[in-house]
């Protein structure tokens, strides 16, 4: 049975004791607070969509915010060039379903234009040099805020981050010099160069965005249910077979039910053994799991202790 | 210890919000202390003994633990999270923990004791429903207990939770538990805080923090896990005053919505249903609601926290920092008012200065116009000679603005008693403010 809240914030229930409010819809209430905020105070905003569940939460959010306008922002999607294909045309039909302005920042381009150098060999990923092509594109077209699906939970520095994230006039983040944020009163005034990423679903974890997905009954791509895929094993994770990938020696591929738990390039998002094939199968493997999501899944982060701070400093999502 | 075994991991986690179909509420707590307090060792417990401690978390913290010598699983590290606070064994900011039981999910704001102390725990209490403050029982009452319990006070926090940590160190002795009561209680009678509740507990031995204490069997309360879920703080809310400022006009200009006009804001206290009679602040004008709208459909009430749009049968100019009100209950409409602030930028609050000012959806300059006294959070003494305010110090300031402003007094409204100043030249946030009541 789904919860009384499926029905939007009209089914925080008025009851005979006072006025219920769900942890989601509260969840929900303050993501669409920052979401205004953000369009009332910064001039070109932008959303940065990846296709993947947060992001997806995070477009359901800017709906809901302006409802029954358009948001009033543009899509932006960094490019790796080597993305999962379902995620792609899963991205072009939601912008198409929502009449949405989609910019698409390629990191393609960023190699060839010389911007960034392509690594090579068998553990090469393009997941770094994302940095720079983000960063061009929010110069290219002047963008003031960036909102971004980041949640507290998912990684040590990401639960330091302010709500909203200002960058330096380099797309750094400097940790120690984090402006306070009180009650729900957000000061988006800038300095010249700087830009700041927003993150509405700071408060939420990973548990929380799977519950909201099912209860709105939210389209997901397919990957993040399970499926029969080739697959390799490498570090202890599972990585699809792709062009983007070079196997190396003893590495064979075999099929395998998986699922994903997070999307990212194929050269650095792996996979997890599932059967799950619904939202309601997926929410229980979550809630039973006793792995982080990207402990689990991603090599980005397994580069050193600090993998996620370092990146963040150098401007990364 | 407990926390160094791994195979206390298994076990189902307490999820049960997962295939429960009640809606579980949102509980957001504000802690404080300093390392030596044991408070992130508390926060890593109640994670771990709670099964939320994940695995490949618990591998890191061990494997840390071990390489730093710690000679034990130090269970601070897992709050701890960038480069320098592992490196030097300290937290530099306030770090966001969650977990969830079957009833609730909680958000606990977990602020450093030592450096920026204040700044970082009035961030933390600003949205908080409840303080846990941390006691050390070989201490008693510090400096610092006082100064948490002063600003949870200050914030209007609605619950205070103490807890005497580290009993194992006094043999889990009742007197020493009783003496650190009785000496808070008798300090906390000059706050403003209604609801204190002590719980004697050992956060390294995992004592009364999700479970009954086997060690304190005169200790008739509660844990500290239970008292977090079942502490009441629905009614914490103000249902009283109908306050809704507008953050931002929708007007889709689309063929389907051609006239619509709606405004949308997130509910800060009160409740407005439609056919409510309503005032539009500062035009005055009177109208009814025509309609509350969400993506989701129609909605009969809407209530605090809850952000929605609502439509207005009259045609009336309505903009982003007007509020919506009852005709008999509005908002004081003001150009001036005295306020507690909370000092957070290097740079010294100075009498005189020019500040902006953003109270609910509303910006406006601001002028010092007077500092009253600076406050000493450990002694509660007024010092009226000051001559401004330093970094993490608090002080009563009377303030004047460019534009009126519609407030409520902070003890009773935390949304439209609220505000922040920001410096016009490095655009920081510089100090959180309180609104005082005319009388106060």
């Amino acid at each position: 049975m789904r919860p009384a809240l499926t029905d939007g914030p009209a089914a925080a229930t008025v009851s005979g004791v006072g006025y219920e409010v769900s942890h989601l819809r509260a969840l929900e209430s303050e993501a669409i607070h920052i979401m205004r905020e953000v369009a009332a105070e910064v001039e070109r905003a932008v959303l940065l969509f990846s296709g993947g569940k947060d992001s997806v939460v995070l477009l359901r959010l800017a709906e809901k915010a302006f409802y029954p306008a358009r948001f009033p922002f543009a899509v932006m999607h960094v490019d790796t060039g080597q993305n999962f294909p379902e995620v792609l045309e899963f991205r072009d039909r939601r912008m198409e379903e929502l009449d949405a302005r989609l910019i698409v920042a390629s990191v393609q381009d960023s190699i060839d234009s010389g911007r960034v150098v392509d690594e090579t060999g068998p553990r090469a990923s393009r997941n770094r040099l994302q940095t720079v092509t983000l960063l061009d594109a929010i110069t290219e077209h002047d963008f003031r805020a960036a909102f971004g699906g980041a949640r507290r939970d998912e990684e040590r520095a990401r639960a330091k981050e302010r709500i909203f994230s200002f960058r330096d006039d380099f797309g750094g983040w400097d940790p120690k010099t984090q402006r306070p944020e009180l009650w729900s009163l957000y000061n988006a005034h800038m300095n010249p160069g700087e830009h700041m990423r927003v993150f509405p679903l700071s408060n939420w974890t990973e548990l929380d965005v799977w519950q909201y997905i099912r209860e709105e009954e939210l389209e997901i791509p397919a990957m993040y249910f399970a499926h029969t895929r080739e697959v390799f094993a490498r570090d202890g994770m599972l990585y699809a077979t792709s062009p983007f990938v070079e196997l190396l020696p003893g590495e064979e591929p075999f099929e395998e039910s998986v699922r994903y738990r997070t999307v990212g390039d194929m050269s650095c998002t792996g996979a997890v053994r599932s059967t799950a094939s619904t939202l309601d199968d997926v929410v229980a493997e979550i809630a039973a799991t006793r792995i982080t999501e990207r402990g689990e899944t991603r090599a980005d982060d397994r580069a050193s202790e600090a993998a996620m701070e370092d990146r963040k400093r150098e401007g990364y999502f | 210890m407990r926390a160094g075994c791994p195979h206390g991991v298994t076990g189902a986690a307490t999820n049960g919000t997962v295939v429960d179909s009640r809606p579980s509420e949102l509980v957001r707590v504000a802690t404080a202390g300093s390392v030596d307090d044991g408070k992130s060792t508390l926060i890593g417990r109640l994670l771990f003994d709670s099964k939320q401690v994940f695995a490949d978390q618990l591998e890191h913290v061990e494997r840390v633990s071990t390489e730093r010598g710690d000679g034990y699983v130090n269970l601070a590290l897992l709050t701890d999270g960038l480069r320098a606070e592992r490196e030097q064994g300290i937290t530099i900011d306030v770090a966001y923990r969650y977990f969830h039981t079957t009833r609730r999910k909680f958000i606990i704001a977990d602020t450093p004791g030592h450096e920026q102390y204040t700044r970082n725990m009035v961030t933390g209490a600003s949205t908080a429903d409840l303080a846990l403050v941390l006691i050390d029982a070989r201490k008693g009452v510090l400096e610092q207990s006082r100064r948490h319990a002063f600003i949870a006070s200050l914030l209007r926090i609605p619950h205070l939770v103490v807890c005497i940590n580290k009993m194992d160190l006094v043999d889990w002795d009742e007197e020493v538990y009783d003496r650190i009561t009785a000496e808070f209680t008798h300090w906390a009678a000059r706050l403003d805080v209604t609801d204190i509740t002590f719980i004697p507990i050992s956060a390294l031995h995992g004592d009364n923090v999700v479970d009954r204490s086997e060690n304190m069997p005169w200790y008739g309360g509660s844990s500290l896990l239970y008292e977090l879920e079942h502490v009441h703080v629905a009614s914490d809310r103000n249902l009283i005053d109908p306050r809704f400022p507008v953050q931002w006009v929708i007007r889709p200009m689309s063929d389907e919505h051609h006239d619509y006009r709606g405004y949308a804001g997130q509910v800060a206290s009160g409740a407005f249903k439609p056919g409510d009679e309503v005032t539009v602040l500062p035009s005055g004008v009177t109208t009814r609601v025509a309609g509350i709208d969400s993506h989701g459909g129609p909605m009969p009430e809407a209530f605090p926290p809850l952000s929605v749009t609502m439509r207005l049968e009259d045609e009336v100019d309505v903009s982003r920092g007007d509020m919506i009100c009852r005709p008999h209950n509005r908002p004081r409409q003001t150009k001036e008012l005295e306020a507690m602030v909370c000092w957070m930028a290097e740079r010294p609050l100075r009498p005189a200065a020019r500040y902006r000012i953003k109270h609910t959806t509303r910006t406006a300059l601001a002028k010092v116009e007077e500092l009253r006294y600076r406050f000493d959070v450990n002694t509660l003494h007024r010092d009226e000679e000051a001559e401004g305010l330093e970094l993490n110090e608090i002080g009563r300031v009377r303030l004047r603005f460019s534009a009126p402003l519609l407030i409520d007094e902070y003890r009773r409204n935390r949304s439209t008693g609220s505000f922040i100043l920001i410096e016009e030249s490095t655009n920081d946030t510089v100090a959180a403010g309180m609104i005082l009541g005319v009388d106060d």
